[in-house]
């Protein structure tokens, strides 16, 4: 356990953090100001890998990747809202759960139908390959340190638009009071379209940087929404500032737990008791970490003021 | 003077740099209906929440039955007699009336973990609730769902949930908010009714109401008590006629 | 009080079920036993979840956890060779019940769409615990050598005494939860689902009433899941995915929810839907998540709806 692999350890953690928080941030944003809890965003995720792997395996132009599932995303994402949210924002939240529930059967099989069950190819184009050295003695793989460049430079960007836009202003008074932002003579349509919009890029955004680090198959979004789903619990509902400590949090407790706890159980119990015990205990890290956050503070850490 | 039941003592509470409750003290005396009343934004609310166990407060003590409750939960203060209704109306919109009084009865009657028997035909739950429900005329209304009863009526069905638990103390948050004369002037009737029989704490904006009411009164604004007597007192109070300047509730002739 | 209809279709439910094996057996088509097994299984887990979820408004994103851990106590056990039924089926009550006293005593302490949320974080957590049990198969599992043995009195390697045994398990749930939500319990519960202000105000505690209505709906499902691992002697992590929580959520929201009767039909429509849908194409989820969408959409009273406009967990 050298200080350089823990050093390296640390980076994947905060990589996997701000993937998380690009999902995180969607999913609270849509909570936040419209009460809604979209279960299909981890969807929206996946529909974004695809898109940007298929795209680049048939031109070769991850400039046009990256824009196909961007579009894609921006597309299916306002295409839901209006056919299936905009029903569902009066209805209380069991509803909501189930009919996203519903879209992500639909997705997931659908992806399955068209992309087939096996994974989908997804390579890190050539300009991202290989590793540099990020102090003498020490590199790190290219690739994800542009994730956490992408990462944090989008985090910054979210901080601008929700402290020094008008949206923005509308954005944090509709998570501390809802009826305020009709008050203001705001089109709420527009508002929660763009807003949908916005967050399902976000989406695609952690999904088609997910591609070549993880497998590009159906499903692959579930795994991860829950995990955003912990991020915003943990974050307290609603609010980004929270969203982002927690999934930096979460992303660097589960892979340091991963990597780290096997070994240091070993370094006191017995090899094949530990060999047991450590894989169980590192999966169940962050939610036992969730269950103490959540013991103290019900309401999350950053829990938005006003409700 | 009769015991106390309810004494408030220097009470602050404050939301970031607004001060809601501003060293109150306040107390009711067994047998009285004690007024509060004061302008909008006097406070009224958060005091009754305070009171009622919802909020706690920044500074003070609450003491009820001459026991310290200001830390103590709102459910344990109803089983200590403290019974409140609420500014908005709250029911149990999809039971009956009688049943929303046997519940209330039931929440008094030892704990709830019995798993088997019906809850429907247990003569301990509904025995009390009828008669509570004909004291506050509502034994006619009896099998009708509470969503399906009158504004008025509902109000009537909160006092009758109050009554079941045998309070001490009845906190009464704007009994006739929302109502029109005619409903108001029930309300009223009923009320007076209770009176002598039950503890009132009334918090009311229907100054009529108050007048009618009314042992002492209690006269709230920007959080603080500006002044607590009979009701010729805080008629003819200068403090108070500044307070409500403007608005001609207190000039208006009392009927009480 | 409750309208004559529902007694009706409650006799008429039950009678359904017992007839199955016979008619299964006059039609030469075993499988029908082994597909009304699984209905009933199922059936006690969404009556289970109808318990907190219709009556007490707690919406359990991870009931398939209960499903999952039941199984596994019978699993587990038989792998160390214990394969006494009353143990197993003691623990599978036990676990469960252990567990759910414990999630509930985190997310109770929140409401509506967190609780949602934390119930689901929850069950995932059990679910990734068992893919790392290598122990026990981990990702692919454990095959169950032996039935739970009720020292010979009931043998449930024979299907069709394994189909009434479930039989008689789901009755007396369907019996005992119908006694539960008209109790004492049961109104505080209803009550705190109604208006849990108000119920604080008039001096319930409604967190420990609502965490024990939370222990015995995991058991029941517990329950179930020891069923389940009987009839298919084989348990997975799979059983404890999310979706399976789902799957349950939409058998109450199918039958109709906060009606009783209502779980046990839904639990059937879903299951033979999964049926006949499989059978049609292997892509059968493409067809069930709109379904899905335009039940929750139009059809929110369900099937039980059909049966009764009036009454349910609402009237009393």
């Amino acid at each position: 356990m050298t200080p350089l692999l823990v050093l390296e350890q640390l980076l994947n953690g905060v990589q996997f953090g701000v993937m998380l928080f690009l999902m995180a941030a969607g999913l609270t944003l849509v909570f936040g100001i419209m009460n809604l809890v979209n279960f299909a965003h981890g969807s929206i995720y996946m529909i974004g890998a695809y898109l940007c792997a298929y795209t680049y395996g048939r031109t070769g132009s991850y400039i046009l990747a990256i824009l196909a599932a961007l579009a894609g995303a921006l597309v299916i994402g306002i295409a839901v809202e209006t056919i299936v949210f905009r029903r569902l924002y009066r209805r209380d939240h069991l509803d909501q759960v189930l009919a996203t529930f519903g879209l992500i059967l639909f997705f997931n099989e659908s992806v399955r139908l068209i992309w087939g069950d096996t994974a989908l190819y997804s390579s890190v184009p050539p300009f991202l390959a290989g590793r540099v050295a990020i102090f003498p003695g020490m590199t790190y793989p290219l690739y994800r340190l542009a994730i956490i460049v992408v990462g944090l430079a989008v985090a910054v960007a979210l901080y601008l638009l929700v402290m020094k836009t008008r949206l923005g202003m509308l954005i944090r008074a509709g998570a501390s009071n809802r009826t305020m932002v009709g008050a203001l003579g705001v089109d709420i349509a527009l508002l929660f379209t763009l807003l949908f919009g916005l967050g399902a890029m976000l989406a695609a955004l952690s999904g088609l940087l997910a591609g070549p680090v993880f497998s590009v198959t159906a499903g692959m979004g579930d795994g991860v929404l829950i995990l955003a789903i912990v991020v915003i619990v943990i974050g307290g509902i609603g609010s980004i500032r929270g969203a982002f400590i927690a999934a930096l949090l979460i992303g660097v407790v589960d892979t340091m737990g991963r990597v780290f706890l096997r070994p240091m159980l070993a370094a006191f119990m017995a090899k094949s008791a530990a060999d047991n015990a450590g894989p169980a205990l590192a999966s169940m890290a962050i939610y036992i970490l969730m269950a103490v956050v959540l013991y103290f503070r019900p309401q999350g850490l950053f829990p938005p003021r006003g409700r | 003077m009769a015991d106390t039941i309810l004494a408030a003592e220097g009470v602050v509470k404050r939301f970031g740099g607004l001060v809601a409750t501003d060293r109150l003290s306040l107390d009711v005396a067994e047998g009285e209906v004690h007024a509060v009343i004061g302008p909008n934004g006097a406070g009224k609310t958060t005091l009754v929440a305070q009171i009622a166990g919802e909020l706690r407060p920044d500074a003070g003590i609450i003491r009820f039955l001459g026991e310290d409750i200001t830390r103590l939960s709102a459910h344990l203060r109803s089983l200590k007699g403290l019974a409140r209704s609420f500014q908005i109306t709250s029911v149990f919109q999809e039971f009956t009336a009688l049943d929303n009084v046997a519940l209330a009865v039931q929440a008094h009657d030892g704990h709830s973990f019995h798993f088997w028997r019906a809850a429907h035909s247990d003569p301990a739950l509904r025995a009390p609730a009828q008669a509570i429900l004909a004291r506050v005329g509502l034994e006619a209304r009896a099998d009708v769902r509470a969503s399906h009863l009158a504004h008025g009526e509902k109000r009537a069905l909160e006092i009758a949930m109050a009554l079941a638990t045998r309070p001490r103390l009845l906190l009464l948050d704007e009994p006739t908010a929302g109502m029109g004369p005619e409903d108001s002037a029930r309300m009223v009737k009923l009320l007076a009714q209770l009176k002598g029989a039950v503890t009132i704490l009334l918090i009311e904006h229907d100054m009529d109401a108050v007048w009618a009411l009314a042992d002492r009164i209690t006269v709230l604004v920007y959080g603080r008590a500006i002044a607590t007597g009979a009701p010729e007192a805080i008629r003819g109070n200068e403090k108070v006629r500044r307070a409500y300047l403007g608005e001609d509730d207190v000039a208006r002739p009392g009927r009480g | 009080m409750r309208l004559d209809a529902y007694r009706i279709a409650v006799a008429v439910s039950f009678l359904v079920l017992a007839l199955v094996p016979a008619a299964a057996w006059a039609a030469d088509r075993p499988f029908y036993l082994d597909l009304f097994t699984r209905v009933m299984v199922f059936a006690i887990a969404a009556l289970s979840l109808d318990l907190i979820l219709g009556y007490g408004g707690m919406v359990s994103f991870g009931h398939a956890a209960y499903l999952g851990l039941g199984s596994y106590a019978v699993g587990i056990l038989d792998h160390y060779g214990i394969d006494n039924g009353f143990i197993q089926f003691g623990a599978a009550i036990l676990v469960s019940a252990l567990t759910a006293a414990f999630i509930g005593a985190v997310s109770l302490r929140t409401s509506g769409v967190s609780f949602v949320m934390i119930t689901l974080a929850f069950a995932q957590m059990l679910y990734f615990l068992f893919i790392s049990l290598n122990v026990f198969g981990g990702d692919d599992g454990m095959s169950i050598v032996r039935h739970s043995d009720f020292g010979g009195a009931v043998p449930l390697d024979n299907p069709t005494i394994l189909y009434f045994a479930v039989f008689a398990v789901l009755a007396f749930c369907f019996w005992g939860s119908g006694r539960l939500v008209e109790s004492r319990f049961g109104m505080t519960l209803r009550g705190a689902r109604s208006n849990a202000r108000r119920m604080t105000a008039i001096g319930f505690p409604i967190f420990r009433y609502r965490l024990a209505a939370f222990v015995i709906s995991a058991s029941m499902c517990g329950v179930a899941g020891a069923l389940l691992a009987n009839q298919l002697l084989f348990v997975s992590p799979a059983i404890m995915h999310w979706s399976r929580s789902g799957e349950i959520i939409i058998m109450v929201i199918m039958g109709g929810i906060g009606s009783l009767l209502g779980a046990i039909l839904g639990a059937a429509a879903y299951v033979m839907l999964e049926h006949e849908l499989s059978a049609l194409t292997e892509h059968w989820l493409v067809i069930l998540g709109p379904l899905l969408i335009l039940i929750v959409l139009f059809a929110k009273r369900g099937l039980y709806g059909l049966i009764a406009r009036e009454g349910g967990a609402a009237g009393g």
